[in-house]
């Protein structure tokens, strides 16, 4: 066995492990929070701020 | 004085609409810079020579400079429409708000696809070039590569679940060293620092245009590799703190530095390697620049190259992965596809169901498909794309003229760049059609089977109401 042969190795587990770190995560989040929390993203979010912020101070743009 | 701050945290100012957990705006133009020629650079380290095995190093040089104008159209087209619509999804989101519901369907599967495409290609090249490494130090026998393509995939979606500003920075300095490399083999080899070692006289002599006109025609299809992905640019829209001003200069640089790279690409390898060996891209030089840098003589190029070549790889991978994650969690968000997709990490801001979710797909393709068609439906994919950005502005203009909305960017010389996009697609097409007619033809068909699918079962699931989310005035016309 040389070197490149420990490298595959250590590519397997590492991939492994990073794999298992998101799978974690993934699950303890979903757990944690409520869908309502984690699917609240609305687009057009920046828009919506300034144009609140526009009609609040009557600027125009 | 505003009452919120988008910088914030805990609370981003999204307040608004009802978000309570969104993308974060920490981005600024040199990320979105590295997110476009990240994507693109590996064209330049491998892939584009294709285009000189199909009619020679004229016809590359050629297919260099008219994908170099086909892809400026994108740019400029691309910077204007995403100054204005600045959401996550790109060109996607511009197509819901600017087209239709089934234009938007398509779309944005063109960039999930052409994205997961490439980072499985990029994933297999990466694997390749670990053995390459592993023959070269004296490794005896096959080394296995599947390891090495699962690592690199694993690795960098780790990356993106994590976060965008450490993902993106990760790429503006390996994108930012294989560009460097790019320039200091030009500088070695071109006789601006020591001798020259180009011959493109002798080279050239009787083999000019090898395959005549057609030749030319052909070369087209792999022109598109010098600046393939440059367009994904527009899928940081809704993480950069300034969309208006970063977006358009972020990917005008982008296409600056590109045409750059791929000008000097094509001028150090012609003039080094014969026409046959640089235009067969399997048997013959898999990696140009890095086979340059041999020729040179140096170690140091040597180096320099081959690690260019490696963080070329990995950051079109990483680009990759950022985009196509942000495409899906913008379909899912507005119900184009399940709306558990449209879910973002409330620690680290990402939307971290997409980014897995595209992890299986993208090892299937990587380690169970040919390069060769894996590429090729990347690119496929990315060509229809870029067939509905010149609609897509000729009808944003039409429906909101230049005094309506402001914009973040207004393009010159409409609708010439429109127009010129859409020819060069055309020609584009009919050169793919030569080599790949059959898969162009499945791809379509796919495209027709799915827009049949969303038309008759899935838009009945969409946000209808919440899906145009632009304060935009009423399109002129309706």
């Amino acid at each position: 066995m040389d070197l490149w042969n420990w490298l595959e190795y250590g590519a397997w587990a590492l991939s492994a492990l990073l794999g298992l770190h998101m799978a974690f995560d993934w699950l303890k989040t979903d757990s944690t929070y409520s869908e309502d929390v984690l699917t609240s993203s609305r687009e057009g979010e920046l828009e919506a701020m300034a144009e609140e912020h526009a009609e609040k101070h009557g600027v125009r743009s | 004085m505003s009452d919120f701050d988008i910088t914030s945290q805990t609370m981003d100012g999204m307040g608004p609409h009802g978000t309570k957990v969104g993308l974060l705006r920490v981005l600024g133009p040199a990320h979105v810079w590295a997110l476009g020629v990240g994507i693109v650079l590996v064209g330049e380290y491998m892939g584009w020579n294709f285009a000189v095995g199909k009619g020679g190093a004229y016809a590359a040089l050629i297919a260099c400079w008219f994908a170099g104008i086909l892809y400026s159209c994108v740019a400029m087209i691309d910077s204007e429409v995403t100054s204005t619509v600045a959401s996550a999804g790109g060109q996607y989101t511009q197509a819901k708000h600017i087209v239709g519901p089934l234009m938007a369907f398509n779309v944005g599967l063109y960039l999930v696809f052409a994205y997961t495409m490439l980072e499985a290609a990029n994933a297999i090249t990466a694997g390749y070039l670990f053995s390459v490494v592993a023959t070269m130090s004296g490794h005896t026998g096959e080394l296995d590569q599947r390891p090495f393509i699962i690592l690199v995939i694993m690795f960098l979606a780790w990356l993106n679940y994590r976060g965008v500003l450490a993902t993106l920075t990760f790429n503006l300095v390996i994108t930012s060293i294989a560009f460097c490399a790019i320039l200091v083999l030009f500088l070695s080899t071109s006789g601006i620092l020591g001798e020259s070692i180009l011959e493109h006289a002798a080279l050239f002599e009787g083999h000019e245009l090898p395959y005549g006109w057609i030749g030319v025609l052909a070369a087209m299809h792999f022109g598109l590799w010098y600046y393939l992905g440059i367009e994904g640019t527009t899928q940081a829209a809704e993480e950069v703190r300034s969309p208006a001003r970063s977006l358009p200069f972020g990917t005008l640089a982008g296409i600056m530095t590109l045409l750059i790279a791929a000008t000097l690409t094509w001028f150090m390898c012609s003039g080094v390697l014969p026409w046959e060996y640089l235009g067969d891209g399997v048997n013959g030089s898999v990696a140009p620049l890095f086979d340059t840098a041999r020729l040179s003589g140096s170690t140091a190029l040597v180096w320099l190259l081959g690690f260019g070549t490696l963080f070329a790889t990995l950051a079109s991978a990483n680009g990759c992965i950022n985009d196509a994650s942000r495409a899906w969690f913008a379909m899912g968000r507005d119900k184009y596809l399940p709306g558990w997709f449209g879910a973002v990490h409330p620690r680290y801001r990402t939307p971290y169901r997409s980014i897995i979710f595209l992890v299986p797909i993208a090892l299937i393709f990587a380690l169970g498909a040919p390069l060769d068609q894996v590429i090729t439906f990347s690119i496929l994919s990315g060509l229809l794309g870029y067939t509905f950005m010149p609609l897509n502005i000729i009808l944003f203009r039409r429906k909101w003229p230049l005094e309506t909305i402001k914009r973040g960017y207004e393009h010159p010389f409409h609708p010439i760049p429109a127009i010129t996009l859409l020819t060069l697609c055309g020609v584009t097409f009919f050169a793919v059609f030569l080599g790949y007619g059959t898969q162009l033809v499945a791809m379509i068909g796919f495209y027709i089977v799915v827009s049949l699918w969303f038309h008759f079962w899935r838009y009945r699931f969409v946000n209808r109401g919440a899906q145009f989310t632009m304060p935009w005035p009423k399109p002129r016309g309706y």
